[in-house]
């Protein structure tokens, strides 16, 4: 069956129609709390896109060896592994993204697209479907969280991957880059993502 | 391929497998980061220091002494700098709870005469733009030079000698008493070990 299904299809599938945050709202905990500017949308996209492909590619590679009745504990250690894996290598190399992900970064574990993938396309499919899978729900997450962080930074801090645009005390949207911001940009840009997604096809 | 069937022996062997490889797989990551993290944590404190104390030529993090308080739940961290051997200044690190969001942590530098040299914001969790303000020059600007035995940490609102940030008077109100706490441990410290040498 994994031949068949067209593998261009498979990769664009993750990033318009079955986009993971604004079609299939998952992992709303990471998107709503990182998301107060661009580069943190970006940095948590990343590092949730790399613990999705490891855990697509084992739970596809181990899938025949798991009895089903134990298969969500299975693979949760396996995800658990990769998020711990992640949470060392960026506190060691990159500091300072490590310092403003926080919290949000042991949290991927329970992120609901990584388990969702792992147990609605990986443990079905082939490890090449399964690796075009997760690099297409991947990079959907990225560019939501980019998306969404990017409207929150211009809104609420005037600027762009802190690039400021106004003056230094100027008075901007404080409330885009606090909690009940994120709700509300995240809403508008689902209806805006929709409507365009919707129109195209 | 066939899927295994949901034996108990199964069952048991597949769970242990998998723990036993990802255990493995995560010790032999910790032994690669270990290294760097702890590196990592005294550069950022040692650039902290060079921030917040005039030059100095010995190494603060080495001595550093650590002394409990009533005034903090952690012991406190107190660094001397010295230059030639005599001592430049002294940093101290601050802690407040009543910050917006909870803890706030501050290193405060002291000259031999007890003013304040510089501050740093080592650990805060307050809101993005309003509270976070106080990293900012322009806020702490305020404090060097400053000897806290004349200058009143507190905010104006509170009869106090500080400007508050706008929006963010708790914020304001929890780094002066984070100061304040660090200037009274620094003056029993300072006055102990004077005794001391006596």
């Amino acid at each position: 069956m994994a031949e068949t299904i067209n593998q261009k299809q498979n990769f664009l599938k993750g990033i318009v129609k079955e986009n993971p945050v604004f079609v299939m709202l998952l992992g709303m905990c990471p998107t709503l709390g990182v998301t107060s500017s661009a580069f943190n949308g970006l940095g948590m996209g990343v590092a949730t896109l790399f613990v999705l492909l490891m855990s697509n590619i084992v739970v596809s590679l181990v899938k025949s060896q798991i009895p089903s009745k134990v298969r969500i504990p299975a693979f949760i250690i396996i995800i658990a592994s990769f998020v711990t894996i992640v949470e060392m290598v960026l506190e060691a190399f990159i500091p300072f993204l490590y310092e403003q992900l926080g919290i949000f970064i042991p949290l991927i574990v329970v992120n609901c697209l990584i388990l969702g993938r792992a147990e609605a396309f990986a443990s079905k499919n082939n490890i090449l479907a399964s690796i075009i899978d997760a690099l297409g729900m991947g990079l959907g997450f990225v560019i939501a969280l980019t998306v969404l962080g990017a409207a929150r930074e211009i809104l609420g801090s005037g600027s762009i991957f802190e690039l400021k645009f106004v003056a230094e005390d100027a008075n901007t949207f404080i409330l885009f880059i606090l909690p009940p911001g994120a709700f509300i940009a995240l809403a508008y840009l689902t209806v805006l993502f929709n409507k365009i997604s919707t129109k195209t096809t | 391929m066939s899927k295994k069937k949901d034996t108990f022996i199964n069952m048991v062997v597949s769970l242990l497998a998998i723990t036993i490889v990802a255990g493995f797989s995560l010790g032999f990551v910790n032994e690669l980061t270990v290294g760097p993290i702890q590196k990592g944590k005294i550069e950022r404190k040692i650039n902290a220091l060079k921030l917040v104390l005039p030059e100095f030529d010995n190494n603060p993090v080495e001595n550093v002494k650590l002394i409990k308080s009533d005034l903090a739940k952690d012991s406190v961290e107190i660094y001397s700098a010295e230059m030639g051997s005599t001592n430049v200044g002294t940093a101290v690190i601050g802690s407040s709870e009543k910050g917006f969001s909870g803890l706030i942590k501050i290193m405060v530098g002291f000259k031999p005469d007890g003013s304040i040299q510089n501050i740093e914001v080592l650990d805060q969790k307050e809101t993005p733009g309003l509270g976070t303000k106080m990293k900012d020059d322009k806020f702490i600007e305020q404090f060097r030079g400053k000897n806290p035995s004349t200058f009143n940490l507190k905010p104006k609102k509170d009869q106090g000698e500080v400007d508050a940030l706008t929006g963010a008077t708790i914020t304001t109100r929890a780094f002066g008493e984070a100061a304040q706490m660090a200037y009274d441990i620094y003056m029993k410290e300072s006055s102990t070990t004077q005794s001391k040498n006596e």
